[in-house]
């Protein structure tokens, strides 16, 4: 299904497309945005590269398999709220450091949110390509 | 206790890496176990007369959710033979496993087990019992199921799993009604309040599910058959799991449960009866086997039953009779099982009527084998003799038919220590006939054995170490104090009389072991033929059922989904007025042309006979809705659907390009009855939309999260913070949700693949004629996503 124009057309923006879904995660907790949506973001970038070059590129670009992204992504949010209980507070509590001299804010819940985004972006690509390479 | 269990939870991944590099490695890892069983004997001897050792994990206290451990004498007796024999039994099988490819899993499961056995016996809240009894339950499925190749040892861990699971339900139940009856859910708590449980109208449920409970997991009759056939499980997991511990989490229930629900007669005697029975019979019927592993496995059904047997008659002294035969019976029969693994290991069977004479060859093994069946015979100076002279002691106490309940004990007792001189002795005496090349095996698999039979030996000369350990013990299952005072000798007595009789009564069966086994062999004891029959019955019920609720057809699922979430919906908005106080805009043109959108998407999916085209008119659909969200403020909401609706869409074009271009079209009846259910649960839906703009509750947490949001969680964007923060564990739940789904989907994309690459290479090649009866080559099996003809 591959066309030249497809091909240009996916050079100039799955780059965009990832640019987008960091910039969509790191404004999450603020504006419009989070993992949630940031994920699907980054697996609609790769279903264009696999439209544009075929399954085997998109998988080695995405560099470990999605059955990976899965994993990683629930252990980091399992990993958010355990942690706490460790220390001793109430399961899934929040920790929260402001950097100083400014007033960004940095807190476990922005963990959280990166496992929810590596969650989705497993079942998207778990799901897609082996259908595609069918 | 919270570290102690996590660490050895967190050894699972390790013992998993290490055993893989090789077996031997991970011995290592049992000094892991004995550091607890070290740090154990320290606590319970400061705990001594002190209050016991508790730790509260904070686990969601909003909830009231808290995970509390507490360790009085009765869980530090049961957690030190956990930890204790544990850490032999990891030494053990790192040797045992040398040069297995799966070794690293095996010790990986051990150590599963064993963090799960430790939360049972230290766990003070009946759900968080509940779930460690479980995790023992599925760690011995695993075990088991070792060698998941033989058809036996699946179908054997999966009986094993089926019963003790169903008894871990009734904890559950049980659980429950405990909690409503005394309104707490610590079993501290529970103790304390006795009195309201027992005038409870639950009591006899309690009493009931308890004991089911417990009856299944420690294989009392007529749960026990799922004992021996368990012993499909590798050695050192038989003699952890199946007599040393797991099985013995039965006994540990009865025994913290005694001082509040024990005493009555329908506890007495449902807990005497089944110990009796159990004992008798089991002990019995492990003379009629020839498998080491099966006669222990019956020897250890019955010595359980005698256990359960002596907390049934529930007088401080039988209890405390019941402890120390569980720590003697845990000493003596680890130690054969790990002979009998060794012998196995040296000659490759474990038949008893094949080995003798192998004295020479195995001296070290000879030993602790000797021990052993002089422990389990009840010899003086070793541990079974204590833990018998105690248990004929408190029988003979008892105000009603003292005589015929010792009479039971001894009967039972001496067949028992048949059994352990059929493992420990027969191997090793007489002419050696065969297996020259048998001799003692490398010392990780020879001193395991030989520490637990010298344990035995010790506290068989000084059994007052025991002493204080088991007085803990023994007042927290009577819930009286006591003071044991153990000792070798007894004084000349009654229960010296008794002792001597089950010896000599023990060495006459032994000498005649082979006529009693070809009298007992016609004995029919096929006692899971009521397991089969159940299971049968149940296949027979779900294969009526079935059918009708798993038609393969996609649209009857969605047919019984809508029309079931839709009566739901109009029941829970039953008796409110239409849409009262709604709030109501006029529409502004472009959200009517949104609408118009969605209306003719949606009619032309319906009417669509090319699967594409409703493919593509659904997206339409998806966006437009998308658009909505964005029309009415919610640009989150909107930003994922219009992602969601891309990703599906690529999906659809991809599952339905399979697909052949069938007529979609169904006849008139059905689809009046579609359009029907269609309208009736959009209408459901908008009065749902309406009530929910007009309750207050809504508004009132709107108003809470826009507040608390900035502060509370450095968040503007309440959709994202709500998310990832006030309601996180719904997150948690959602994305693991999401995983399984992935994971199912491409599984069964990767079944499909590989039965239509079946399929052509069958295509490719006709298949030769291989008999003249044989029917003609059967057609590709029926596809379960392929659409059937409408009916």
């Amino acid at each position: 299904v591959s066309s030249p124009i497809l091909r240009t057309a996916a050079r100039v923006l799955i780059p965009l497309l990832h640019l987008f879904a960091v910039y969509l995660f790191l404004r999450g907790h603020d504006a419009p945005g989070g993992g949630f949506v940031a994920g699907l973001v980054t697996s609609v970038a790769f279903v264009l590269l696999m439209f544009s070059d075929g399954v085997a590129v998109a998988r080695r670009a995405a560099l470990v398999r999605p059955r990976f992204l899965l994993g990683a992504g629930l252990l980091t949010a399992l990993g958010t709220a355990i942690v706490p209980v460790v220390r001793g507070d109430p399961l899934l509590t929040s920790y929260w450091v402001t950097v100083p001299t400014t007033s960004v804010a940095l807190g476990t819940p922005i963990l959280f949110d990166l496992g929810v985004a590596l969650v989705v972006v497993g079942v998207a690509l778990t799901m897609i390509f082996p259908m595609a390479e069918e | 206790m919270p570290i102690v269990l996590l660490v050895t939870l967190l050894l699972v991944p390790v013992a998993a890496v290490v055993g893989r590099r090789g077996a031997r490695a991970a011995s290592v890892l049992a000094l892991w176990p004995a550091a607890v069983t070290g740090w154990l004997a320290l606590e319970l001897r400061a705990a001594h007369g002190g209050a016991p050792r508790t730790d509260l994990v904070r686990w969601a206290p909003t909830l009231g959710l808290e995970l509390s451990f507490r360790l009085d004498g009765l869980s530090g007796l049961f957690a030190l033979l956990v930890a204790g024999i544990g850490a032999g039994v990891v030494l053990y099988a790192g040797y045992d496993f040398d040069g297995h490819p799966h070794a690293g899993r095996f010790q990986a499961t051990l150590f599963l087990f064993m963090a799960a056995m430790l939360g049972v016996v230290v766990a003070d809240d009946v759900y968080a019992l509940f779930v460690f009894w479980e995790l023992t339950g599925f760690s011995s499925y695993l075990l088991v199921g070792f060698d998941h190749d033989r058809a036996e040892a699946r179908r054997s861990a999966l009986q094993a799993l089926i019963v003790t699971g169903a008894g871990g339900l009734c904890l559950l139940a049980a659980g429950v009604l405990l909690h409503q009856a005394a309104g707490t859910a610590s079993l501290s708590g529970l103790l304390e309040r006795g009195a309201a449980i027992r005038a409870s109208g639950a009591f006899p449920a309690i009493v009931v599910l308890v004991l089911l409970a417990a009856f299944t997991k420690s294989a009392q009759f007529p749960f026990h058959f799922w004992l021996p056939d368990a012993m499909a499980a590798p050695t050192p997991a038989s003699a952890y799991l199946h007599s040393a511990t797991m099985v013995k989490a039965g006994v540990y229930l009865i025994a913290r449960t005694t001082p509040v629900l024990g005493g009555g007669a329908l506890w007495t005697g449902l807990v005497l009866g089944a110990g009796g029975l159990t004992a008798a019979m089991a002990a019995a019927l492990a003379l009629r086997e020839t498998d080491m592993k099966r006669v222990l496995a019956f020897s250890t059904v019955a010595a359980l039953g005698a256990i359960v047997f002596l907390l049934g008659l529930g007088t401080p002294a039988a209890i405390a009779a019941a402890l120390a035969y569980l720590v003697a019976h845990a000493s003596y029969k680890g130690t054969l099982f790990l002979v009998a693994g060794v012998i196995d290991h040296a000659t490759h069977t474990r038949d008893v009527t094949a080995l003798s004479g192998l004295r020479r060859a195995m001296p070290k093994t000879a030993l602790a084998g000797a021990l052993g069946a002089a422990s389990m015979a009840g010899l003086p100076l070793l541990v079974g003799f204590v833990g018998k002279e105690m248990a004929y002691e408190a029988a003979l106490a008892q105000p009603i038919a003292p005589v015929a309940l010792a009479a039971l004990l001894v009967v039972a007792s001496a067949l028992m220590g048949v059994a352990g001189l059929i493992v420990g002795w027969g191997p090793f005496t007489g002419h050696r006939r065969s297996h020259p090349e048998a001799h003692d095996p490398a010392f990780g698999l020879w001193l395991p054995p030989l520490a637990l039979a010298a344990f035995g030996l010790v506290a068989g000369v000084a059994p007052s170490l025991l002493g204080p350990t088991l007085s803990l013990a023994a007042s927290a299952a009577s819930g009286r104090p006591a003071n044991l005072d153990l000792a070798v000798f007894h004084g000349f007595g009654v229960p010296l009389a008794l002792s001597a009789a089950t010896i000599a009564a023990t060495v006459g069966v032994y000498a005649g072991r082979a006529r009693v086994r070809a009298a007992l062999a016609p004995v029919a004891t096929d006692t899971g033929r009521l397991y089969r029959a159940a299971l049968a019955a149940l296949d027979g019920i779900s294969e009526r059922i079935a059918p009708p609720l798993q038609s393969a057809r996609l649209a009857s699922y969605i047919l019984v989904f809508v029309v079931t979430s839709g009566a739901l919906a109009a029941w829970s908005l039953r008796g409110k007025g239409i849409a009262e106080g709604a709030i109501y805009t006029p529409p502004r043109g472009l959200e009517i042309a949104v609408a118009i959108t969605i209306l003719v998407a949606a009619f032309t999916a319906s009417r669509a006979r090319r699967t594409m085209v409703a493919v593509l008119s659904l997206g339409t659909v998806g966006y437009a809705v998308a658009l909505l969200f964005l029309l009415f403020g919610a640009p989150d909401l909107a930003m994922t659907q219009f992602a969601v609706e891309t990703l599906t869409a690529v999906i659809l074009v991809y599952v339905f390009w399979q697909f052949p271009a069938v007529d979609q079209s169904s006849p008139a009846r059905k689809k009046i009855r579609d359009a029907i259910v269609a309208v009736a649960f959009g209408g459901v839906m908008t009065m749902l939309a309406l009530e929910s703009s007009t309750e207050t509750t809504s508004r009132r947490l709107g108003e809470f999260f826009a507040a608390k949001s900035p502060t509370e969680a450095h968040g503007r964007n309440i959709v994202n913070v709500i998310l990832v923060d006030f309601r996180a564990l719904d997150t948690l739940g959602e994305i693991t949700v999401l995983t399984m789904a992935a994971i199912g989907v491409s599984a069964l994309v990767r079944i499909g693949a590989e039965e239509r690459a079946a399929r052509r290479r069958r295509a490719a090649t006709p298949e030769p004629p291989t008999a003249s009866t044989s029917a003609p080559a059967d057609p590709a099996p029926p596809a379960t996503t392929s659409q059937e003809p409408s009916s």
